[in-house]
């Protein structure tokens, strides 16, 4: 028997059982009739997508002359792991009494938060998880935190309605969440806030978040935000990274 | 039915009493108003409809016309029958020529009162019969190519064109489902008019349209007849046009419709003097339409946690029930709504959802319960949430649940995909069969964690209720007791769409749907 292969991080490709065998599971539909056709078909695709050995294991009549595959295929392409560079949020994440701390110490009163679901997104579960008093797996949300002043504004706030508050409350930080990127909608929308901010001259005088399944913190750079935060994001990572930006961007 | 959770009738009362009383209360209120899509909606059914050149519903142009003249408080009918009088035309054309400019309806000379009323009476006995041959239509499919049993499988599709609905729809009810609904674009219940025709663009969701309504409907009247099953439409009757979409989907014989008393209030900030308004007359229609509403008491647990917040989702449940019954609805017809949204991590958290679904089973024998799936707590991990799932699925069949809106594995990734329905449907429909019995078989153990747990939400909704039947339905609104989220009376948005009542006020359709004349 041969020792164990050591991973070549420069050639890296899916592992199965055995290392570089390059197994992936994968589940589609095609708009094609059930049968040996319907398999052929998808095999001869997964092949085109770069699968030796591609198997259907799985099959099934969707009935409307379209045809569901479960597969297998082992992947022929590498990536190379050394190379790869991915901008995020780069800090220390504070737990809330860190966070409370922080504020009592290095900003020294209190801190205005304002959120909310922009544009006609309805869903405020991202929103509610970060900012509402319960928070989310056992993380507490901003209302929580002492030092913090938090106003959650829900569902569908227009993004004017957003900017106005953040002035009237002269806010240190605006949140925003993105849930429904169906056809891209969030994109023009959280593009529009950015312009408010900067038309009311207020864009550099606070830190601008946002957040959402499909957001990334590249994306959110790229619309003109100071960070983006994503699926697994909880109201610990969010206080830390505004506290900081506050104090680095000297807010305070 | 022997209470297998040990639950105290006179506490089951005594919260039905106190949900009775608030129902009432606000009852008071609401009869003493109407609202723009109030009227807009008589306008529909006495046979306005269509758009002008720029998109404007004819209701619209025909409603604001009235309230341009001071006239809403004494009701639309009033005026479309007056106008029917003097001009010996049809409530369409005159919408049409006010559109126009030629017509200004306040101001023509008004006849003889018993003449309007008959004249009104006469146009809006046509659209009731319409409705009622709709019922009669229903009943005929369901007495000759039946149903599916319960709970119904019901699923959404939400492409956001019609006709790629369509064969979605199409598709889940070869698999399976017995209810199709057809989500809408985000934002629509925010808008203070109902679109027009046939669309083929929306954002997570289709436009609710009368045409759309009726493109659907043939559709699954279409795959019924295929599959040998009556397929239910179901649509989201919510939002500031709440009567009008009951209207439309009255004439286009929906069978199920999304109308909850408090949700437009909470989740979608709505002012709450014209939800209630409007809920009232919506559900008047539904009822008599034979359409099983859904009420949305799932959506609080989306935003409060499912195991200390479960005593108010009972207590809306009691609210739905009444402001329900006020409206004409028979039980048979409430879709009362609950879901299974604790965290899968809690320790016996599936005994505790257990119990909740039981007492929701024990508490309301005959309404039509409506089970929600987790969502809150999905993650993405298609593998676990498909598992979720069927611990959803588990409970419901265990404890007879009649409409089981089921969960899809790629839930918080995004709108189903097709084998996204598939495989959702044969995970139901396996464990509906594996385990069809197992409520006829299993009982709980006296003062276990099961009975301990639905015992304690009952008296916290006891409690609950009590409270609000002393404070009145707005106050506790505006506490933030029901999902954690706080109106104001007069905040939110259609305010300026509500009108108190002069004492002539009449709708022809509340008398002639509520009047036992089904």
């Amino acid at each position: 028997m041969e020792g164990i292969q050591k991973v070549d991080l420069t050639k890296v490709k899916p592992y199965g059982d055995t290392l570089n065998d390059g197994m992936v599971q994968m589940s589609f539909t095609l708009p094609v009739p059930y049968g040996d056709e319907a398999n052929e078909a998808a095999k001869q695709l997964s092949a085109k997508m770069g699968f030796e050995h591609p198997a259907v294991v799985y099959s099934k009549d969707l009935g409307i002359g379209y045809t569901f595959f479960v597969m297998y295929g082992k992947c022929t392409h590498t990536v190379d792991y050394t190379t790869i560079k991915v901008p995020k949020v780069d800090m220390e994440v504070m737990d809330m009494d860190q966070v409370e701390n922080f504020i009592k110490g290095k900003i020294k009163r209190d801190v205005v938060v304002v959120g909310g679901c922009t544009g006609t997104d309805a869903h405020t579960v991202g929103i509610d998880a970060i900012m509402n008093m319960k928070g989310y797996n056992h993380h507490f949300g901003l209302e929580r935190y002492k030092g913090i002043v938090a106003l959650n504004m829900g569902s569908q706030v227009p993004n004017e309605e957003l900017a106005a508050k953040a002035i009237e409350m002269k806010a240190d930080a605006i949140l925003v969440s993105q849930i429904v990127t169906q056809k891209d909608v969030h994109i023009p929308n959280l593009t529009q806030l950015v312009e408010i901010l900067e038309a009311e001259g207020i864009r550099d005088k606070v830190v601008l978040v946002c957040g959402g399944p499909r957001i990334s913190h590249e994306l959110a750079q790229e619309l003109g935000y100071d960070a983006g935060f994503t699926t697994g994001s909880y109201a610990d990572d969010v206080a830390t990274f505004i506290v900081e930006e506050m104090v680095r961007r000297n807010l305070v | 039915m022997k209470s297998k959770l040990n639950l105290n009738p006179e506490l089951i009362d005594s919260a039905r009493s106190a949900a009775m009383h608030i129902a009432e209360d606000t009852q008071e209120f609401i009869d003493k108003h109407t609202t723009v899509t109030v009227e807009r909606t008589v306008a529909r059914l006495i046979g306005v409809d269509g758009v002008d050149e720029i998109g404007t519903p004819f209701p619209n142009v025909l409603i604001d016309n009235i309230k341009e003249g001071g006239g809403l408080s004494r009701g639309a009918a009033f005026w479309i029958g007056n106008a029917m009088i003097s001009t010996g035309k049809t409530p369409q054309k005159i919408a049409e020529s006010v559109s126009a400019g030629e017509t200004n309806i306040t101001k023509i000379p008004i006849a003889d009162e018993n003449k309007i009323i008959n004249t009104v009476y006469a146009a809006a006995r046509k659209s009731v019969e319409k409705i009622k041959n709709n019922r009669a239509k229903r009943d005929e499919y369901l007495n000759t190519i039946g149903e599916g049993k319960k709970p119904y499988l019901y699923v959404i599709v939400a492409t956001g064109n019609v006709y790629e609905d369509v064969v979605q729809a199409q598709a889940a009810a070869k698999q399976g489902a017995d209810i199709i609904a057809v989500i809408r674009t985000t934002a629509q219940s925010l808008l203070d008019y109902v679109p027009y025709g046939a669309t083929t663009e929306g954002f997570g969701g289709t436009f609710a349209t009368q045409e759309n309504f009726r493109i659907m409907r043939k559709a699954l009247d279409e795959v019924g007849e295929e599959v040998g099953r009556y397929i239910r439409l179901c649509n989201y009757c919510s939002g500031l046009c709440m009567p009008e979409i009951a209207a439309m989907g009255a004439l286009e014989r929906l069978d199920v419709m999304l109308n909850d008393a408090l949700y437009g209030i909470l989740f979608r900030d709505i002012n709450m003097q014209r939800t209630l308004i409007d809920q009232y007359f919506s559900r008047i229609i539904n009822g008599f339409a034979g359409i099983i509403i859904n009420t949305g008491e799932d959506n609080y647990l989306t935003t409060s946690d499912a195991v200390e917040e479960a005593h108010t989702v009972l207590a809306s449940q009691f609210i739905n029930e009444q402001f329900a019954l006020k409206a004409g609805l028979p039980e048979e017809q409430m879709g009362l709504g609950h879901a299974f949204e604790m965290d899968p991590m809690l320790e016996n958290g599936f005994l505790l959802e257990l119990a909740q679904a039981q007492m929701a089973r024990e508490i309301f024998p005959n309404a039509m319960l409506k089970y929600m799936p987790p969502t809150k707590f999905m993650t993405g991990n298609i593998f676990r949430g498909h598992l979720q799932d069927a611990v959803f699925n588990l409970v419901s069949i265990w404890t007879h649940q009649g409409i089981q809106l089921l969960g899809m594995p790629t839930e918080a990734i995004h709108t189903p995909h097709l084998q996204d329905r598939m495989l959702s449907i044969e995970n139901a429909k396996y464990i509906f069969n594996n385990a069809k019995n197992i409520g006829d078989e299993v009982e709980f153990k006296k003062d276990g964690i099961i009975q301990k747990r639905a015992q304690e939400v009952l008296e916290k909704a006891e409690n609950l209720l009590k409270d609000i039947e002393k404070e009145g339905i707005f106050s506790t609104i505006e506490q933030g007791k029901f999902g954690g989220v706080k109106r104001s009376y007069t905040g939110g948005k259609g305010l300026e769409g509500v009108i108190g009542k002069y004492e002539k006020y009449f709708n022809p359709f509340v008398d002639l749907m509520l009047g036992g004349d089904r």
